[in-house]
């Protein structure tokens, strides 16, 4: 048994607990040395991915290759600043309790584990230690009504997808006899191992997957919880989760389920457009910056997923690098939006960032670069994830999802447009509260990194070439 | 590397972008700020424009290739290269946009007293846009230098525009996004099937004719919004209207040469067959856009708004000779678009010099300005002349050659053109007459001053231009002559090649 494979896994895990003690113990406030601590156990848990061998260990539970790493590194830098960006918020909302990075790093440990499943047991386990953590950070601010309700909302219709993956699992398992990924794959080389049954069981995983994606049509949770629960959670939920959840996904269709390509590609087709559209078209009404976010996510990540629906070495690439510039301009457009703060009070209307332009040059800034990187507009970082994309599916003759990809981009350019016309061309409303140095160093680092990102775009790319080569094989 | 020595064109490019860090860095009250922001912004431009006039002589106009080359690794793995490089077709618009950039920063130095900086710095990262689109020879560079022309000139409109700025600004924007992204499906598309992007290999690719005729579609997208052609040309009067006097400039003399540019530089040469069997829908559009817009342009009560349209009909003419495939008509229609360059750009700042005064561009608020502002009426004269063609003057060698070549293909097409040369005269003399002759209605004109010495430095470039253009347009045809001729040799032989291989 390698336990190096496993080794960021088991000590961000012993990492978690000693913090949870950490957090118990003494009598004053440890919401912000358990939260350094947490970071620091995230860099340490980082520094270790980088050095875990290739391989498959733990009766083949568990896999370690290019894919898992690259995935990995996206996933503890957004949970990482995720954590950051809530130091200030939390305490300003009396949020300050050790319980918040704790639980965020076992959402972390679980997203880890995810990538690195092998078997859908493993699966299974990563998923559920995901969800059960964001389910309690969602409802958070337990005395607010639409807090506790976004995490009953996400916990009810979580454990119904959760069910749904259970199902899918076991009729694999049904079909195939196996929940590992290898031998499911070594079944489905052999035409007489194709059933229909594995095909329903596959899309009742996709379903589940879906959902924690928020791809439509399992995306009705996201406006609401992404609306009620505090800002921080909803930066954590927008970056890191999504960006696992896709590369699991990924994993899971791209390996074990290769040889089902033809079946599950019509339906990551129509996932895909049915959220392009309604990312684009919902989100033109709203007047809440945090439901528009929410849309714009579900937008995303119909372009995301048109990488894995062309379902080629070209299109996984693009699904990389998309995910990785996503992450890297939400969680700096989620800064802004935690630092939206008014009189002491945290503000979330599209007409509270009104004459930013005036009142906070710098913020405002920052802001119209990650909208304009939002709507895809070159020479910022959004472009050139939508260019790998639409590379992709032209090259597989996928002209449906291509020009509906490009239109939905022109009409979700207006909406972050819009963002910044309030910013910029309306009339200044008093400055809202000064933002903490935190929060502008996330909003300057993924700025910088989304205005510079056409300089070098190279290695960026070269690290996705390689980690999708690793999990193509 | 080239010529020169030293990577020119992205010096050029880039240059802007210093002025723009130099600005940022600048600290202190806002009135500091302003100045110091005005001041980095005029030198830096001005640096630039002297930096470019390098271009004009050392450019070797004997030589059809691509001069002053760079090629850097970009993206290796994609065939994607950072490569520059300025043809006979490019060079004189590189220099166009190098020019106009101090002129309009000039020219709103006391136009624009609200959020200068910024105001500065959308000016100087447009120019490395402009200038960047111009000499890009990757598609993938030009393309993301001629999307992001959009992000400074959105705001530009949007935030120092007039009354309605918000509705141009995105008007404005969504248009030509719509329009772009299709040809970014077509830039992937051929990215695909070459393997590269750049331009000069991409040359040497057939196309299959079935396939042209998509491409030629999603490129016509996108150039012919930009143009704009007749019926996509709504944007650009709104645009025009409310953008600050400098936003005019810029857009009339160097943005609406974009949509041009890229029909020459990739829809002719990448695509002869499907631009041949185009030619006579752009032919018909374009002349509807030359009657259409020349007789709207009579009923307009904005003196914007008349330019604009009058804009629109100058590019019809600019399209047309395009498209006539001769040796004439293409170095018309490269002509037409350098001297609609300078002298729309200048007509639009003798609006902005009665604005800055009046703050109206209503036609109706003016009348008898000749008494009280000569200097500004004979140039104002000077330029209204040139935009009707009168010869001597810089809009009359380019109409002249699209005529000629256009005869070449259809008389009945040069008979279109040359119709528009006449509605032209007669809505740019109107439009003079009402404002600057005849008797002085309004009392409070008595007391508007004559042109200041900021503004004689603003115009006289210009009117050098336009009467240089005019009187020896040989010096600047000779730039474009031998990439023309190039150009339609290999449209021709292209031609033939596929008529044969259709046999």
């Amino acid at each position: 048994m390698n336990w190096m494979l496993a080794l960021p896994e088991i000590v961000l895990a012993c990492c978690g607990l000693a913090i949870l003690m950490i957090g118990v113990l003494p009598r004053q406030n440890m919401f912000f040395g358990c939260t350094m601590a947490s970071i620091g156990a995230l860099v340490v848990t980082a520094a270790l991915v980088l050095t875990v061998p290739d391989g498959a260990g733990f009766a083949g539970q568990v896999i370690s290759d290019g894919f898992a790493r690259f995935m990995k590194l996206l996933v503890l830098l957004g949970a990482g600043i995720g954590m950051l960006m809530a130091l200030d918020f939390n305490r300003r909302e009396g949020l300050d309790r050790f319980e918040y990075p704790v639980l965020l790093l076992f959402a972390t440990l679980g997203m880890l584990i995810m990538l690195s499943a092998n078997d859908f047991m493993t699966v299974y386990i990563g998923l559920e230690l995901l969800s059960l953590s964001l389910y309690v950070v969602a409802a958070f601010h337990r005395d607010n009504e639409q807090s506790a309700e976004a995490g009953l909302k996400y916990f009810v219709l979580g454990a119904l997808a959760s069910g749904l993956f259970l199902y899918g699992a076991s009729l694999v398992y049904g079909f195939a006899g196996t929940t590992s990924f290898e031998r499911i794959a070594q079944a489905l080389l052999d035409p007489a191992g194709r059933s229909q049954g594995l095909t329903v069981g596959l899309i009742f995983i996709l379903a589940a997957l879906a959902f924690k994606v928020s791809a439509v049509p399992f995306h009705m949770w996201t406006p609401d919880v992404y609306e009620g629960a505090p800002t921080p959670v909803t930066a954590f939920f927008a970056a890191a989760p999504k960006v696992a959840a896709v590369a699991l996904l990924t994993r899971i269709l791209a390996g074990p389920f290769g040889e089902l390509a033809a079946q599950w590609q019509q339906v990551i087709i129509l996932i895909s457009l049915a959220s392009m559209v309604l990312g684009a078209l919902a989100a033109v009404g709203q007047r809440d910056i945090k439901r528009l976010m929410a849309y714009s996510s579900i937008g995303h990540i119909g372009y995301a997923l048109m990488g894995l629906a062309v379902a080629s070495d070209e299109g996984l690439h693009g699904l990389a690098i998309y995910m990785a510039i996503y992450l890297a301009m939400n969680l700096g457009a989620f800064a802004v939006l935690i630092a939206m703060r008014r009189q002491g009070k945290a503000v979330s209307r599209i007409e509270d960032l009104a004459g930013l332009g005036k009142t906070d040059p710098a913020m405002a800034m920052w802001m119209t670069i990650f909208m304009f990187s939002m709507a895809g507009i070159p020479p910022l970082a959004g472009f050139f994830g939508k260019l790998y994309v639409f590379l992709a599916a032209v090259q597989g003759g996928y002209w449906t999802l291509a020009v509906v990809g490009v239109l939905t981009s022109v009409i979700s350019a207006f909406y972050y447009l819009r963002i910044v016309k309030v910013m910029y061309f309306d009339d200044a409303q008093a400055p809202l509260d000064a933002r903490p140095q935190t929060l502008t160093m996330v909003m300057g680092i993924s700025g910088i990194f989304t205005t510079l990102f056409f300089i070098m775009p190279a290695p960026l790319v070269r690290a996705a070439q390689e980690a999708v080569s690793a999990l193509l094989g | 590397m080239n010529s020169v020595g030293f990577p020119l064109l992205s010096l050029l490019t880039f240059l802007p972008l210093a002025g723009v860090a130099i600005i940022l860095a600048v600290r202190g009250d806002e009135a500091t700020v302003a100045s110091n922001a005005r001041w980095t912004a005029l030198w830096t431009s001005l640096i630039t424009f002297m930096l470019s006039l390098v271009l004009w002589f050392r450019f070797d106009k004997n030589e059809a290739e691509f001069q002053f080359v760079e090629r850097l690794d970009w993206l290796a793995d994609f065939g994607v290269t950072y490569h520059m490089g300025v043809d006979g077709i490019s060079v004189l618009f590189v220099l166009l946009s190098t020019l106009l950039t101090p002129i309009c920063i000039l020219s709103s130095w006391e136009a624009v007293q609200t959020r200068v900086r910024e105001y500065m710095i959308a000016f100087l990262i447009l120019e490395t846009m402009m200038v960047g689109m111009f000499c890009a020879l990757d598609f993938v560079v030009f393309y993301i230098f001629f999307e992001g022309v959009l992000i400074p000139m959105f705001l530009i409109i949007g935030v120092w525009g007039g009354q309605r700025r918000v509705y141009a600004a995105f008007k404005l924007f969504l248009y030509t996004l719509l329009g772009s992204v299709l040809m970014l499906l077509a830039i992937l598309l051929l990215w695909y099937k070459a393997g590269t992007t750049d331009i000069v290999e991409l040359f040497t690719l057939t196309i299959p004719p079935s396939l042209q005729t998509w491409i030629f579609l999603a490129f016509f997208a996108s150039f012919a919004v930009k143009v704009p052609m007749w019926p996509v040309h709504t944007w650009l009067p709104d645009a025009h209207v409310e953008a600050p006097t400098a936003g005019s400039v810029i857009l009339a003399g160097v943005l609406l040469k974009m949509g041009a540019y890229g029909f020459l530089r990739f829809s002719l040469p990448l695509l002869p067959v499907a631009s041949a069997e185009f030619a006579p829908w752009i032919f018909a559009l374009s002349i509807v856009a030359i009657v259409y817009t020349s007789l709207v342009a009579l009923a307009q009560e904005d003196m914007k708004k008349l330019i604009a349209y009058s804009s629109v009909a100058h590019m019809g003419i600019v399209t047309l000779g395009i498209f006539t495939f001769t040796q004439q008509g293409l170095s018309g229609a490269l002509f037409t678009m350098l001297s609609h360059g300078v002298v729309s750009s200048a007509l639009f700042l003798c609006v902005g010099v009665l604005y800055d005064r009046v703050h109206s561009r209503e036609i109706m608020r003016y009348g008898g300005v000749a008494k009280i502002m000569p200097a500004y009426a004979l140039v104002f004269m000077l330029f209204t002349m040139a935009s009707v063609a009168l010869p001597g003057l810089a809009g009359f060698p380019g109409e002249l050659l699209v005529i000629l070549g256009a005869w070449k293909v259809n008389p009945w097409v040069a008979f279109g053109a040359a119709l528009g040369m006449i509605l032209g005269a007669a809505y740019m003399l109107y439009l003079y007459r009402r404002v600057v002759f005849g008797r002085i209605t309004r009392e409070d004109l008595r007391g508007l001053l004559d042109l200041s010495p900021r503004e004689y430095a603003v115009f006289a470039p210009l009117i050098l231009l336009t009467i240089w253009m005019g009187i020896y347009p040989q010096s600047f045809l000779s730039f474009f002559e031998a990439s023309v001729a190039a150009l339609v040799e290999r449209h021709h032989a292209a031609l033939s090649a596929a008529r044969l291989a259709g046999l």
